[in-house]
C-alpha cells in the first residue's frame, strides 16, 4: 500500500446470491480491503472467486448485505443506487459493446461520458468547445476517432469502441477506475494498444484504479499492488515492494496454495526475500 | 387526394412521432397509445363543448396525454410492470376513462369553434383543404423543431441512450427510470395531441376511434425508416413524418379500389405492417445472410 491516503474503504462486504436457496453462493465473504489514493491494484483469481462481484459492490450496481459499509472519500455510500454513484466510478467493462451507445455518435457518447454524475440540462449537449475538448482525449489514442466524431459507434470495431470506452469511462475524473478484464476479448495487437492507453490514462490522471483480470503476467507488470482473490475472500495482497521479484511461477504456486484445501503461510513457498501479504489469512 | 394525405401526413405524424419515441428511442413497447389518442380527442372535445378556447383545449389535451405515459411508465419503473403489459393495462384502463371523460361513447363538434373553424375564418384561408393543411403544417413544425432540438440536449441524450444501452447510461450517472419516463410521458403527449387535432379535423370524437392507432404509427415508422434509411435526428424525425405521409397515400389509394371499403381499413395497416417488417428479414434470407433468431420482447 502506498503512503497516500485512503479513498476507498470496504468494511466486511459479503454478497450473497439466491440466498436461502440450494444454489445459494457466498459471492463475496467479509471482505476488508483499503485502497489508498493514487493505487493501481491488479486482482486476480478464478472464476466464481467474486472479482467482477466485488467490482459490481463497489459500483453500486447493488449494495452488499447487512453490516457491510463502502467508505468512499471518507463518506459512506453503501446506500447509494448506481446512478448516484456514477459521479465517484469510472467503469470499464469486458464487452465493448457495454461501455458504449451503438446506435448514437461518437461524439454523443462523449457527450454522455463527460457529464458523468452532473445534472444534465435542457441544453444542447455539444458545443464547440466541448468538441474540442473530445478531440484532445480522443487524439491520444492514434486511433483516429478524434477526425470521426460525426461516425456512429457501431460502425467501431471492438477495439476502438473499447478505447473509447475507456477515455468515456476517464473523461470526468472520477475518483475510482473500475476495470473489469477490460481487454479480455480484444486480439493480442489491440489488448496491448488498450492496456498500454490504461497505464498512460491512470498514470497522466494519478488516477486510482482497480484492474480484473485473469493473466497472471499482466497482474505482476501493471498496478503497483496485487491481491488475489478465492471463494469471496482475499486472499493474496501484495504491495509493489512484495511482489518486485516475483515470478509468475512464485504466483502459480501461490495461487494453488491458496485455491487448496489446506492453506499453508505464502512464506514457506515463496522464495526467500517475496514477503507476501496475508491481511485477509 | 395527394393535398389530403399530405394533410393527415402531418396530423398522424404526431402520433407517429410518439410511436417512434418509444419504440425506436427509448425501445420501450408502448400500447397506451390506443388509448391515449382517445384521451386527447375525449379531453379537447368536452372542453371545446364548454366553451373553452380551441388552442388551450389542444394544449390542455396534450397535457392529458402526458399524465397517461406518465402513469404507463411509473408501472414500468416504480412497481416494475413489464413495459408491454402496463401499457395494455393502460390501454384497458383508459378506455373507462374516456367513456368518463366524454359523458358518452361520441360527442359532435359540428356548431363549435375548433382551431380549424377559427383558421378557416382567415382570409385566403377558407377551402377546407387549404386551412388543414395550414393548421397541420404549423403545427407539424413546431413540433419537430421542438423535438429535434430536445432530442440533442443532455436530457435528450440521456433518454436516447437508455433506449440504446441502458447499462452503459446508469454508470454515466443517468436515473433510467427518470428518463424513460420522462420519454414515455412526451410520447404519450404528442400522441394525445395527434387525436386533438384529428377529433377536431372530422368534427366528432368516438370513444372507439384510438383502435389500432398504435400498429397505425407503428406502420409509419417502419416505413420511413424503410425507404429513407435515415442517419441523425432531423432525418429520423422526417423520415417519420414521410412514412406517416406514404402509409396515409397507400391507405387512400388503396381505399379507393372496388374491393375495398373502409371497414378493411384496419386489415390493410396490418397487412403493411406485416409486408414492411418482414421485407428485409426475406431480402437478407435470399442474400443467405445470417440472421438473428426471432425476438420476442
Amino acid at each position: 500500500m502506498s503512503e497516500n491516503k485512503s479513498l476507498l474503504k470496504l468494511q466486511r462486504i459479503s454478497k450473497i446470491f439466491s440466498k436461502g436457496s440450494v444454489d445459494q453462493v457466498t459471492a463475496l465473504d467479509k471482505i476488508d480491503l483499503d485502497v489508498a489514493a493514487e493505487d493501481y491494484i491488479t486482482i486476480i483469481g478464478s472464476n466464481g472467486a467474486g472479482k467482477t462481484t466485488l467490482l459490481n459492490v463497489i459500483a453500486g450496481v447493488f449494495p452488499p448485505e447487512n453490516g457491510g459499509k463502502i467508505i468512499l472519500n471518507a463518506k459512506e455510500v453503501s446506500k447509494l443506487s448506481e446512478y448516484r454513484r456514477a459521479k465517484f466510478v469510472g467503469r470499464v467493462y469486458q464487452d465493448p459493446h457495454v461501455g458504449t451507445a451503438a446506435k448514437m455518435t461518437i461524439e454523443e457518447n462523449m457527450a454522455m461520458a463527460l457529464l458523468r454524475g452532473q445534472t444534465r440540462r435542457l441544453r444542447v449537449a455539444s458545443n464547440k468547445q466541448r468538441r474540442e475538448l473530445f478531440r484532445d482525449a480522443l487524439a491520444p489514442l492514434g486511433l483516429g476517432l478524434e477526425n470521426r466524431l460525426n461516425a456512429l459507434v457501431g460502425t467501431l470495431s471492438g477495439g476502438q469502441r473499447q478505447a473509447l470506452a475507456l477515455v468515456m469511462a476517464t473523461l470526468s475524473n472520477p475518483a475510482i477506475l473500475l476495470l473489469d478484464e477490460h481487454i479480455a476479448t480484444l486480439d493480442p495487437r489491440t489488448a496491448q494498444l488498450v492496456l498500454d492507453l490504461t497505464d498512460m490514462i491512470v498514470t497522466r490522471e494519478k488516477m486510482t484504479t482497480i484492474m480484473v483480470t485473469h493473466n497472471m503476467e499482466l497482474a505482476l507488470r501493471h498496478g503497483n499492488r496485487l491481491i488475489m482473490m478465492h471463494k469471496g475472500r482475499i486472499v493474496v495482497d501484495m504491495n509493489q515492494e512484495q511482489r518486485s521479484n516475483l515470478t509468475i511461477h512464485n504466483l502459480v504456486v501461490a495461487f494453488e496454495r491458496a485455491s487448496g484445501e489446506e492453506f499453508v503461510d505464502d512464506n514457506v513457498l515463496l522464495r526467500p526475500g517475496n514477503v507476501v501479504g496475508s491481511s485477509d489469512l | 387526394m395527394l393535398g389530403f394525405s399530405i394533410y393527415e401526413g402531418l396530423v398522424y405524424a404526431f402520433l407517429a412521432l410518439g410511436v417512434y419515441l418509444t419504440f425506436r428511442v427509448l425501445g420501450f413497447p408502448d400500447l397506451t397509445v390506443d388509448g391515449s389518442f382517445v384521451t386527447g380527442a375525449a379531453v379537447v372535445a368536452v372542453l371545446i363543448i364548454n366553451g373553452v378556447n380551441p388552442f388551450l383545449a389542444t394544449l390542455a389535451a396534450l397535457g392529458a396525454g402526458l399524465c397517461a405515459g406518465l402513469v404507463t411508465s411509473l408501472l414500468n419503473t416504480k412497481l416494475r410492470v413489464p413495459a408491454l403489459l402496463a401499457s395494455i393495462l393502460m390501454m384497458v384502463g383508459l378506455y373507462s376513462v374516456n367513456l368518463r371523460i366524454m359523458g358518452r361513447p361520441n360527442l359532435p363538434l359540428l356548431r363549435e369553434v375548433t382551431i380549424f373553424s377559427l383558421v378557416s375564418q382567415l382570409p385566403g384561408l377558407e377551402a377546407r383543404l387549404v386551412y388543414q393543411l395550414v393548421v397541420a403544417g404549423v403545427l407539424a413544425v413546431i413540433v419537430f423543431f421542438i423535438l429535434n432540438w430536445f432530442l440533442r440536449t443532455e436530457i435528450g441524450l440521456a433518454l436516447r441512450a437508455t433506449g440504446d444501452n441502458e447499462q452503459m447510461v446508469r454508470g454515466a450517472g443517468v436515473d433510467t427510470d427518470k428518463t424513460t419516463i420522462i420519454g414515455v410521458s412526451i410520447a404519450n403527449g404528442l400522441v394525445a395531441l395527434s387525436g386533438a387535432v384529428v377529433g377536431q379535423a372530422q368534427n366528432f370524437v368516438d370513444v372507439n376511434m384510438g383502435i389500432g392507432m398504435i400498429i397505425m404509427g407503428l406502420a409509419s415508422v417502419i416505413i420511413g425508416e424503410a425507404l429513407f434509411r435515415p442517419k441523425g435526428v432531423a432525418r429520423l424525425l422526417l423520415a417519420t413524418l414521410g412514412g406517416t405521409f406514404i402509409y396515409r397515400l397507400v391507405i387512400s389509394i388503396a381505399l379507393r379500389s372496388r374491393f375495398l371499403d373502409p371497414g378493411d381499413l384496419k386489415l390493410i395497416t396490418a397487412v403493411i405492417v406485416i409486408i414492411a417488417l418482414a421485407i428485409p428479414y426475406l431480402q437478407k434470407k435470399i442474400r443467405r445472410e445470417w440472421q438473428p433468431p426471432a425476438s420476442r420482447w
